[in-house]
């Protein structure tokens, strides 16, 4: 009874501090509708800057006034630099889609990695104890630190704020009319621009405070940002996004689950948090005290550009293009062969993330998965089946297809973020069975060994077979563009209930893009197999699910040809940014925030837009009217 | 026409990419994590700097500049290969160096088998890279995780304790230190039982939870395999918990200067850690190293940096005893290659490719307010590694 409360108390410690980050994403979401990738960021940002600032403030003014003042300057500093971003870089995107205010955040967190090992050095910094909760109580005969009470109060405490600073004061209910109709606020005439820059820096400091509050319990580390930015949005989702009570009680929940979950399952701790939160959205697709979008009063979206066939001219260029990539292996040595591989690859799989998001409008956080599934199946047939590569070739895509039947049927009952977040309970859940099933999968030692059969060896053959395959998966991948298929698709996205009206079955048309676009993952992910040689469970991580879709947000998600350009951008801009510098984050995260900046339409969709247009002159500034669902 | 200024910045900024080249210097690709773990291998990248430094001072080797093409592998095994292939394909270097985490390591090394080009393990610590899954072109410089556990397992057999739990992280090095660790010690003292085991995901522990857990299972010793910000937060947690308290813990690596100088003076008084006592080693050879360390970088040096500075010394050297740069004949010299370094003289030896450097084991107190280890010994490779013949067995054939 003893451990089992103790062990309570601790899980309840570890929630106040989920809270306060999951309050301020969950905040910045309702208002801005931007899901602040850089949230993790902010907290490491309230960490180090606490540190520096208890580290001046303690010898100065006293070791107690100087500890709590440090956290505050801390947590304010953070706030600012929320609001420096936000008038800086998110001020720029708030017409553009929701996915190019993820691809910013995501590059603000790549500079932000940088730019702290550069400041801060590479080792870890602990802070000192907190004066007057540095030491344990004894609660039913176990030592409960006081530090850990003290969070416990906390939580419930700025919970309390938030609901009053929300509920009684003019401010907070703009805020909230702002969550709940932003256009209507507007036209109502409050002034969003400030109402924006304003939640900018409470989110901002909450999540600053978050960090700073860590420093008696664990050192400022280069790693706290990806740490905690994955599990305070599975807390935000779970509580159902904009809601501040239900970030409150998915933290409470979650918090248990890993006080608990490591007694019964030591073994599987990373699955748990993800098996949770993929049930929470099953059986309730907001979340637990999320609202349904009010999706009657919005209109449908202006439909974008029309994807067409091409014309005559984009053709013959198009052929040009390939008899290029044709004639390359006779033109450069192995080493940009083995380039050309690697794009091509990739060009597939963003393609085939560009189905289900840009075409069908579901955005997925966890595309990584049918990638992931396609390189574990040809790896495992080769390993356990013995096939040789030319079997083993089909068994990855084969593994992705399965795995998109069951994760799509699931998926396409939800909507926007939750089906989003979905997709990456799934990746995730993918990724620890890779990860933590020794027995088959070799777990991070991965399965090494599956190079190609000798007719295929050479980079120049594989190439050719990479180029054959690829090329074959992004032909047929643009043919169920313009079928049927593809224009109920399309209908979809653009406008669910009149194409639910005119008889198209939206579900099962989505439920098809799912498995059209797994399998085509699923093969790029077998052809990676064989091209690196082994298998890794990075293949079906976050990391790769977040690169697809920079590449198809840079090329540009309305055109078909987009995620080509950007898969060939992004991946040459990174290999050669890797061989040129170590600071390749900092540099990465510059030019995307540029490129998003520059154009919004992606690459492709700005010279597409000069194309069209008679004289060669600037786009009119147009934002990109894809959204999701 | 703001699009089009980025992409001239863009054009000028990719053409100012290549620099110029000096003549005919030897080409070393080399890359570590030094981005996702700057902690650990920026130490590392130091040491080589160091040696390679020193090596082309006195006039590099058969007479030509060492030159070092470093990259970063990110963390990733998919990386690291796409950058051992462009070091091999596009930049013509002699050999590959360096990897930091096991799995990385393990990629490179079939990059290598499949590509015949030689790869210098400096750090991993997984032992399938020299034993279950080792090749002809891989050579690990480190002593791996059975040394380390083979070195605590002794210390640990001289304890009372016959209740042992054990904390690690859930991947290749948690998982294969514990599993020598149980295996090593009961093979001593088959009366010691492991009662728990709890298995933290990495860099996610949940602190608090996990010594509650251990505790729950009222054991007299602790194995930790923890490290980084997780080995913080446990020791933080522990020592407020009591779980320390009247008990022994015996922690793999805990006294290397990159894992426990964090701490500072809230590190953990008694337990028995294999590590690194640069402030105590008074032998010459170190103390010239540690001199041209710190001079060099205003720094007292990590493991790391003596492993990076003992690499590119056993590079120079291997490629001066084959007296050409050809992979067959360097692989020829490094076999059986004996070598003097800052903690003694090591021998790359010719069944495993794993040299006989060992490492020292002591236990850990405050100085000052920083972790030092006192009572400690050294431990040499060979006296804990299995025989040549039993190594040799356990590799695949060439």
């Amino acid at each position: 009874m003893s451990f089992f409360v103790s062990q309570v108390l601790t899980g309840l410690a570890g929630a106040a501090t989920l809270f306060l980050v999951a309050s301020g994403l969950s905040l910045i979401f309702g208002v801005t509708r931007i899901v602040n990738f850089a949230h993790g960021s902010l907290y490491m940002l309230g960490a180090y800057l606490a540190y520096l600032a208890v580290a001046f403030l303690r010898p100065r003014i006293g070791i107690e006034i100087g500890f709590w003042l440090g956290i505050v300057v801390g947590a304010l500093a953070v706030g600012l630099i929320g609001v420096v971003l936000e008038r800086a870089v998110l001020r720029r995107l708030y017409r553009a889609s929701e996915l190019f205010q993820l691809l910013a955040t995501f590059a603000i967190a790549l500079v932000v990695q940088d730019l702290a090992l550069a400041a801060f050095g590479p080792e870890d910094l602990l802070g000192p104890p907190a004066p007057g909760f540095s030491g344990a109580v004894r609660i039913m005969g176990r030592a409960v630190p006081e530090y850990d009470l003290f969070l416990m109060v906390l939580g419930p405490l700025v919970l309390i704020g938030l609901t009053l600073l929300l509920r009684r004061t003019r401010w907070g209910i703009l805020v909230r009319a702002a969550t709940e109709d932003r256009e209507m606020t507007a036209a109502l005439g409050v002034n969003q621009s400030w109402l924006f820059t304003g939640v900018f820096f409470l989110g901002a400091t909450l999540a600053g405070l978050g960090g700073a509050l860590q420093l008696p319990r664990q050192p400022a580390n280069l790693g706290m940002d990806m740490a905690i930015v994955v599990e305070a949005f599975v807390v935000t989702v779970v509580g159902g996004m904009g809601s501040i009570a239900g970030a409150f009680v998915a933290a409470i929940l979650i918090g248990q689950l890993h006080a608990f979950g490591i007694l019964a399952f030591p073994n599987i701790t990373i699955v748990l948090l993800f098996l949770f939160m993929a049930a929470v959205l099953i059986v309730r697709p907001w979340g637990l005290f999320g609202q349904p979008p009010s999706r009657g009063r919005r209109a449908p979206a202006p439909a974008g550009p029309l994807i067409r066939p091409l014309e005559k001219r984009a053709r013959l260029a198009t052929l040009g293009l390939v008899a290029v990539l044709l004639a390359a292996p006779a033109l450069v040595g192995a080493y940009y062969q083995a380039m050309l591989t690697e794009i091509l690859i990739f060009a597939l799989f963003a393609a085939s993330l560009q189905l289900l998001t840009g075409i069908g409008g579901m955005v997925s956080f966890g595309h990584a998965a049918y990638f992931g599934l396609g390189a574990y199946g040809a790896a495992l047939s080769v390993k356990l089946l013995a096939l040789p590569m030319a079997a083993a070739l089909w068994m990855g895509p084969l593994l992705a297809t399965l795995g998109a039947m069951l994760f799509g049927w699931f998926c396409v009952r939800l909507a926007g973020v939750y089906l989003a977040m979905l997709t990456l309970a799934f990746a995730q859940i993918c990724f620890a069975i890779a990860f933590q099933w020794y027995g088959v999968t070799g777990g991070d030692n991965g399965l090494l060994g599956i190079w190609p059969s000798a007719w295929a060896a050479s980079p120049g053959r594989y190439y050719y077979l990479v180029l054959g395959l690829a090329g074959l998966g992004i032909w047929g991948l643009r043919q169920s563009v313009h079928a049927p298929f593809g224009y109920g698709l399309r209908a979809g996205r653009d406008a669910p209930q009149r194409a639910e009206a005119s008889g198209i079955d939206l579900r099962r048309q989505q439920w098809l893009a799912f498995v059209l676009a797994g399998a085509a993952a699923g093969l790029a992910g077998g052809l990676h197999a064989f091209f690196k040689g082994s298998v890794f469970p990075d293949t079906a991580g976050i990391a790769l699910s977040v690169d697809g879709l920079v590449m198809m947000l840079l090329g540009g998600i309305e055109t078909l040809s987009g995620p080509l350009v950007g898969a060939l951008l992004y991946k040459a801009l990174h290999i050669f940014i890797v061989s040129q510098t170590d600071y390749w984050r900092l540099i990465l995260g510059g030019i995307i925030l540029a490129l998003v900046t520059a154009f919004p339409h992606g690459v492709v969709g700005y010279l597409a837009g000069a194309w069209r247009r008679p004289t060669w002159r600037r786009p009119s500034w147009r934002w990109p009217t894809w959204r999701s669902r | 026409m703001a699009g089009w200024a980025w992409i001239g910045v863009l054009a000028a900024w990719l053409a100012t990419g290549g620099g110029a080249r000096a003549a005919e210097p030897i080409r070393i690709g080399e890359f570590n994590s030094y981005t996702s773990f700057a902690a650990f291998t920026i130490p590392y990248r130091n040491g080589w700097q160091l040696a390679v430094e020193e090596i082309n001072r006195a006039g590099g080797v058969l007479g030509r500049q060492l030159e070092v093409i470093s990259r970063d592998d990110g963390g990733k095994p998919a990386d690291a290969i796409t950058v051992a292939n462009e070091l091999v394909a596009k930049e013509r270097v002699v050999l590959l160096a360096g990897t930091l985490l096991s799995h990385v390591g393990l990629a490179v090394s079939d990059f290598a088998k499949q590509h015949k080009v030689i790869f210098i393990a400096a750090e991993p610590l997984t032992d399938t890279i020299a034993w279950s899954q080792g090749n002809r072109y891989t050579f690990r410089l480190r002593p791996g995780t059975y040394v380390q556990a083979a070195m605590l397992a002794e210390e640990a057999a001289k304890l009372p304790a016959k209740r042992w739990v054990t904390v690690a992280p859930n991947y290749e090095y948690g998982k294969s230190a514990v599993a020598a660790f149980r295996e090593l010690l009961q093979k001593r003292r088959p009366d010691v039982a492991f009662v728990a085991e709890q298995w933290p995901a990495l860099g996610k522990i949940d602190a608090g939870a996990t010594v509650q857990a251990l505790e729950l299972a009222a054991p007299e010793a602790i194995f930790n395999v923890t490290f980084g910000a997780d080995l913080t937060k446990f020791v933080l947690e522990g020592k407020l918990r009591d779980l320390f308290k009247g008990r022994e813990v015996v922690s793999i690596l805990g006294g290397e200067p990159e894992w426990i100088d964090p701490l500072k003076d809230q590190a953990p008084e008694r337990w028995i850690v294999t590590g690194y006592p640069w402030y105590a080693l008074d032998t010459p050879a170190h103390g010239t190293f540690r001199k041209a360390y710190e001079a060099k970088f205003n720094d007292y040096p990590r493991l790391g940096s003596m492993v990076g500075y003992v690499t590119f010394k056993m590079i120079a050297q291997a490629i001066a005893a084959a007296n050409s740069t050809e992979t067959e004949k360097v692989i020829t010299a490094l076999r059986g290659l004996k070598m003097e370094t800052p903690i003694g003289p090591i021998t790359m030896r010719a069944a495993d490719h794993q040299t006989t450097m060992g490492t020292y084991v002591g236990r850990l107190t405050v100085k000052d307010g920083m972790p030092r280890m006192i009572d400690w010994r050294f431990g040499d490779g060979t006296t804990y590694l299995p025989s040549e013949a039993d190594a040799r067995a356990m590799r695949p054939a060439d």
